[in-house]
């Protein structure tokens, strides 16, 4: 049996559904979650019992869906929460952490949403995982399919950047080019999610693989000594970490782990593709599908399924939303590695120029505490900042050397 | 062929009978499950149902009138 996953709810009218391969409600369309009996969960799943767990996501594995049994463990997560002192000097902050999630197997937090992915789909009885990605989620479910033996589909527009398509495909699944747009791309994974018994990570195992994201609301309490942050910076795709990342805070909270939520949740997003800060900025409720136009790929969703949700989280935590340019988010990427030797891709450039910004608005005071999340590592994009770095060419000879350099 | 849909209306067109046009036009059965429309946007989550090359016709018509169309749950595609 599944620990404490007790079914599937609908964001939208609330018929529950029993743990299958579903993701979208039969009568409202409406978005699918996992529910918990967290009654059954209190004073059995205790923070002595998650401090003796191992040292991963998979501590907390009381609280994500996954059954009793095997799961598809490649130690994701337990990232280092680096106390950032150079970079909050920088931004006028005293009390600033980096959540470092650049240093996961696949080198993003993918990771701990594909390996809840994968321990699901094997236990239903698939032995196939695919999903349709731009990079990060290409890689890490690619990589969990090989750790567990499954079969693995790839779904990626014909003119992904080589190196991205290099970071999937060693893992040895098959990747499948599609030349069309992102919305053909989005149209042919619907129809072949419906056509063939394959566990698609982000169709049908939906509900499943976004719980992953939780852990890093977990993490971050437990690493804070079993609390939570003032604010959280976190960047926003389709919506679903940063909804996560509130929906974990607050189980810990319900389950009595921490004595209360004090978080503001701060949503960043690039200017070429911000529809949910947009709607937040707004006022309105609608979040209207954008075309991307960022360097931000990882971040580049138009049409954001969790972004209504994020517009209530925003609410609810009395949060704030920016989105900035992409001169912004390079000047990030090297703001963060010149300070605090972290490499973060575009993703981990957003957040930290969006701190700034909040910073700059008064939304962020300087001692409060604050964890900006950075998600993906920087060798992932490389391209990025490759005009921004330089060398300084000598001849070999000391004479050179001393003249090029001014020693 | 059944297929679940998100339809979301610029201003211009909150007003056109678009899912009048897809049902009489082009022979396609259309159920719709959720919407929100204001005077100055809408969206419509709704079923279709009909002959896979009406459907194709009918969400090629839809799309040049300018309605974005989208497979219910957002986009798949992802970082």
């Amino acid at each position: 049996m599944m620990a404490y996953a007790r079914a599937l709810k609908a964001k939208e009218g609330g018929r529950e559904y029993p743990l299958e391969a579903m993701n979208i409600c039969e009568w409202t369309f409406s978005p699918l979650e996992v529910v918990y009996d967290y009654e059954a969960m209190r004073g059995v799943v205790t923070r002595e019992r998650i401090e003796s767990g191992p040292l991963s996501m998979w501590r907390y594995r009381d609280l994500l869906p996954v059954w009793d049994g095997p799961i598809v463990d490649m130690q994701t997560g337990y990232t280092p929460l680096v106390k950032a002192d150079n970079l909050g000097e920088v931004l006028g902050l005293n009390n600033l952490y980096i959540k470092n999630d650049c240093v996961n197997p696949t080198y993003s937090f993918k990771d701990r949403v594909a390996g809840v992915a994968a321990s699901v789909a094997q236990k239903l009885g698939f032995d196939t995982l695919a999903c349709a990605s731009t990079g990060n989620l290409a890689g890490a479910v690619a990589a969990h399919a090989a750790k567990a033996g499954m079969k693995c589909y790839v779904v990626i527009p014909a003119d992904l950047e080589k190196v991205k398509v290099v970071g999937a495909a060693v893992y040895g699944p098959t990747v499948v080019a599609v030349s069309g747009t992102y919305d053909d791309v989005n149209r042919l994974c619907s129809e072949i999610a419906d056509t063939y018994r394959w566990a698609f990570v982000n169709i049908n195992v939906r509900p499943y693989y976004s719980e992953g994201s939780k852990t890093l609301a977990y993490e971050v309490a437990e690493q804070l000594g079993w609390r939570t942050p003032d604010h959280a910076v976190v960047p926003a795709a389709s919506g679903s970490l940063f909804t996560k990342i509130w929906k974990g805070f607050n189980e810990f909270l319900n389950l009595g782990l921490i004595e209360e939520v004090r978080t503001r949740m701060h949503l960043v997003q690039p200017q070429g593709c911000s529809p949910i800060v947009t709607a937040f900025s707004e006022g309105t409720r609608d979040v209207r599908p954008v075309k991307p136009d960022t360097i931000a790929k990882s971040l580049a969703i138009g049409n954001p399924a969790d972004g209504f949700y994020a517009l209530d989280v925003l609410k609810e935590s009395s949060g704030s939303a920016a989105a900035v340019s992409d001169p912004e988010v390079i000047d990030g990427m090297l703001l963060l590695a010149q300070t605090e030797g972290i490499f973060a891709e575009t993703a981990g450039g957003v957040t930290i120029s969006g701190l700034r910004r909040l910073v700059e608005s008064g939304a962020i005071g300087k001692d409060d505490l604050t964890v900006a999340y950075v998600t993906g590592n920087g060798l992932k994009t490389q391209e990025a900042v490759e005009d921004r770095v330089e060398t300084i060419k000598v001849q070999p000879t000391m004479e050179s050397f001393k003249q090029a350099l001014g020693l | 062929m059944k297929q679940r849909v998100k339809f979301t209306f610029p201003t211009k067109l909150v007003t056109e009978p678009i899912i009048y046009g897809l049902g009489k036009d082009y022979d396609v059965v259309t159920n719709i499950r959720r919407a929100d429309v204001t005077e100055t946007q809408g969206w419509v989550v709704l079923e279709l149902d009909g002959n896979e090359q009406d459907i194709e016709r009918g969400l090629a018509w839809v799309t040049k009138a300018g309605v974005r169309v989208d497979p219910v749950g957002g986009d798949v595609l992802t970082g």
